[in-house]
C-alpha cells in the first residue's frame, strides 16, 4: 500500500458567515497526481491555502507528508512546492535568481541549490533563458520557471492553484507535458482547476468540488463509467415526452433535459440499444430530428454530479483574474 | 541557524545595484542638495553672519558644513521613508507571498530588508561625505585619523538606528495599504513636517516654542545633531548660534533614536503578522 501524503479530515472554513468549505475529508497517496474539479468559488483555492499554512485551520485537521498542518507548519512548508494561482515572480530579477532566492530561503546548501537548479532549467527547457529577467520571458515560460521553483527542495507534495489559467490551448498543453514529466520523477502533485479536460488529461484522481463540498471522487474513467458506457444526444418533434417515454425504458441509466436536446446516459451497448430506443420514440408519434452518439466527457460527469454546467453561476470569469504582469 | 535574512538581504542589494539610472539619480539627489541649496543658501547666509561678533576661541562653522550634517539626515529620512514602497509592489505584484509561504520567519524577512536599507544608507552617507568634503564641507576638521574613524563609526551608527525607525514605519504602512496612491500621500504628509520642524537646514533655536519642542523630540533633529557632535565637535558657533554638545546631548540622540527603532520594529512585526495573502 502506498503512503497518504495529505490527509484531511472533516476540513471546515468560513469566511464570515459565508462558509467556503463544508466538511471536507479526502487522501492523497504518494506520486498520484490529484485533482480538486470546480468553479471559480467553490473552495478550492481556500484548501490549498491551508494544506499550504498560508491560512490558518479553523476546523477539522490535515496532515501534509505525515505533519500537522495546524502545529507543525514549518514542517509542512519544508515538505512542499507551491504554484500559486497568481504570478509570483521578481520580474526584476532573472530566471536564475528568482530559483536561488528560493533555494536561499529553504536553506539548501549552496552546492545542492546549484545542482537543482541545473537539473531543473534542463527540465523544463528554459536553461538558454537562465540570464534574462523573469519580465522578459513568455507567460508560459513564467508558469515553467514557477514550476521549476516549486520542485526545487524536491517537495513531497507540490500544490498547483489553476496552473494553467488564463493560458491559450497550446501553452496549457505544453505545461501539462512538463507537469507529466514531474509526475514521472515521482513527485505527488495536488492541484485546483476549473477546466475539465485539465483534470481529464492528468489526473490520477479527480474530486468534483461545488459550493465547498466533495461532491464525487474517482479517476476520470470511474467517473465517466458511472455516466454509463456512452451518451446519445437526441433532438425531437417534442423533448418533454421523448423524455418521460425514454425514463421508462430499461437500458437507459438517465435522461437530461438540455436547451433543445436530450442528453440520454445508456447502461449497455449503443449499437444495440439505439433502434430499440427510437423505435420506441417513434411509436409514441414523436419525431427525432438528429442523433449524435458520444462517449461521456467531465463536462458530463461534471453537469451529471452537480447539476449544472461549470460556467453556470461563475461570479469571476477566468479573463479576469489573469495576471497582471502577463499583460505588456 | 537559518540564514533567511541573507537571502533577502542579497535580493534586495541585487536589485539596487542592478538598474543603473535609479541607482545614479537616487546617489546625485543628496549631493545636488549640496551643490546647489547648499552653495545659494551658504553664500547668503555667511554674509549675514559675518555681521556678528564671534565668540572668542570658539571655531565658527560655516553653513555649508552645518547643513551637510542636515543633509546626510535629509537623505536617510527620503530613502528610508520611501524604502517601504517595495514592499507594496512586493505585496501586490512580486514575491511577498513566496517569501511568506516559506519555512524563514517574518522576523527575518524584516531583518533582511533592514539591513539593505542600512546598507543603502551607509553608500548614501559615504557619498555626501566625499563630495562635502571635496566642495569644502568641514567635517572632521582638525581631527587626527583616530578620531576621524571613531567620528564616522558614530555618525554611521546614528545613522543606521535612524533608517531601521523610518523603515519600519514605511514598511508596516506599505504592508497595511493596497494601493500605491495612498502611500504616497500618507508619505508626504509625514514627511514635510518631518523635514521642516526639526534643525536639519537650520538651526531650531528661534522656532516659536511648540515647535521648538516638536522639533527637539523629532528623530531628524536627533539625527543631524548627533552628525554634528561627531563631525563638527563639541564647541562651535553656526549661523549665530553658540553650541556646545556634552556627552547627555548625544546620549539623548542615541537613546532616542533607538527607542523611535524599536517602537517601529514592534510595529512593522505586529503589520507584518497580520497580513495576509
Amino acid at each position: 500500500m502506498t503512503a497518504n501524503v495529505i490527509e484531511v479530515n472533516n476540513l471546515e472554513h468560513s469566511y464570515g458567515d459565508v462558509k467556503a468549505v463544508d466538511d471536507i475529508s479526502f487522501t492523497v497517496q504518494e506520486g498520484e497526481i490529484f485533482s480538486f474539479l470546480g468553479p471559480n468559488g467553490a473552495g478550492k483555492s481556500t484548501v490549498i491555502n491551508i494544506l499550504t499554512t498560508l491560512r490558518k485551520i479553523q476546523k477539522g485537521n490535515a496532515k501534509v507528508n505525515g505533519y500537522d498542518v495546524a502545529t507543525e507548519s514549518k514542517a509542512v512548508r519544508r515538505s512542499i512546492g507551491t504554484v500559486f494561482q497568481m504570478p509570483c515572480l521578481d520580474y526584476e530579477m532573472t530566471a536564475w535568481e528568482n530559483m536561488e532566492y528560493h533555494g536561499k530561503i529553504y536553506s539548501m546548501p549552496k552546492k545542492q541549490r546549484r545542482e537543482r537548479i541545473e537539473e531543473l532549467l534542463k527540465l523544463t527547457e528554459l536553461e538558454n533563458k537562465r540570464n534574462s529577467l523573469a519580465k522578459d520571458l513568455s507567460g508560459g515560460m513564467k508558469r515553467r520557471l514557477e514550476l521549476a521553483r516549486g520542485l526545487m527542495t524536491k517537495p513531497a507534495v507540490l500544490f498547483l492553484d489553476e496552473p494553467t489559467i488564463g493560458f491559450d490551448i497550446q501553452t496549457r498543453m505544453r505545461i501539462w507535458e512538463y507537469l507529466r514529466e514531474i509526475k514521472k520523477e515521482g513527485t505527488t502533485i495536488f492541484m485546483t482547476t476549473h477546466y475539465m479536460e485539465e483534470a481529464d488529461q492528468l489526473s490520477d484522481r479527480i474530486s468534483i468540488i461545488d459550493h465547498g463540498k466533495i461532491i464525487v471522487t474517482g479517476s476520470a474513467a470511474e467517473l465517466k463509467n458511472k455516466l454509463g458506457k456512452d451518451l446519445i444526444y437526441l433532438e425531437t418533434s417534442d423533448n418533454k415526452i421523448a423524455a418521460e417515454i425514454l425514463r421508462t425504458l430499461e437500458p437507459v441509466k438517465g435522461v437530461n433535459e438540455d436547451l433543445n436536446s436530450l442528453r440520454v446516459m445508456l447502461g449497455g451497448d449503443v449499437t444495440r440499444i439505439l433502434p430499440h430506443l427510437m423505435e420506441s420514440i417513434r411509436q409514441k408519434g414523436i419525431e427525432i430530428t438528429s442523433v449524435n452518439i458520444k462517449k461521456p466527457s467531465m463536462d458530463d460527469v461534471f453537469v451529471h454530479y452537480t447539476g449544472h454546467g461549470l460556467r453556470e453561476g461563475d461570479p469571476q470569469k477566468p479573463e479576469n483574474s489573469k495576471d497582471l504582469g502577463g499583460l505588456k | 541557524m537559518s540564514m533567511g535574512f541573507g537571502a533577502v538581504y542579497w535580493r534586495e542589494m541585487i536589485k539596487f545595484f542592478r538598474f543603473k539610472s535609479v541607482l545614479i539619480s537616487s546617489l546625485i539627489q543628496p549631493v545636488m542638495w549640496l551643490a546647489f541649496f547648499g552653495f545659494s543658501m551658504s553664500k547668503s547666509f555667511d554674509k549675514l553672519i559675518d555681521l556678528l561678533p564671534s565668540v572668542p576661541d570658539v571655531p565658527n562653522v560655516g553653513y555649508l558644513s552645518y547643513m551637510g550634517a542636515g543633509i546626510i539626515a535629509m537623505d536617510v529620512l527620503f530613502s528610508s521613508l520611501f524604502g517601504g514602497i517595495t514592499l507594496m509592489f512586493d505585496k501586490n505584484f512580486s514575491l511577498l507571498k513566496e517569501t511568506l509561504a516559506s519555512p524563514i520567519s517574518r522576523a527575518h524577512i524584516i531583518l533582511g530588508i533592514g539591513l539593505s536599507g542600512v546598507t543603502k544608507a551607509f553608500i548614501h552617507t559615504f557619498i555626501i561625505i566625499i563630495f562635502g568634503r571635496m566642495v569644502g564641507m568641514e567635517f572632521f576638521k582638525g581631527y587626527t585619523l583616530t578620531q576621524t574613524l571613531i567620528a564616522a563609526a558614530g555618525i554611521f551608527t546614528l545613522v543606521a538606528i535612524f533608517t531601521l525607525g523610518f523603515l519600519f514605519l514605511s514598511g508596516s504602512i506599505a504592508i497595511s495599504l493596497k494601493h500605491p496612491e495612498g502611500m504616497q500621500s500618507v508619505l508626504s504628509l509625514f514627511s514635510m513636517p518631518l523635514l521642516f520642524i526639526s534643525n536639519a537646514l537650520y538651526p531650531s533655536e528661534a522656532f516659536p516654542t511648540a515647535l521648538r519642542f516638536i522639533s527637539m523630540l523629532n528623530p531628524l533633529s536627533l539625527l543631524a545633531g548627533g552628525i554634528r557632535y561627531f563631525a563638527l565637535g563639541t564647541n562651535f558657533t553656526a549661523m549665530g548660534n553658540h553650541y556646545v554638545y556634552t556627552t547627555t546631548d548625544i546620549g539623548v540622540s542615541f537613546f532616542g533614536l533607538t527607542l523611535f527603532a524599536l517602537v517601529m520594529l514592534s510595529a512593522a512585526l505586529w503589520r507584518f503578522n497580520k497580513v495576509d495573502v
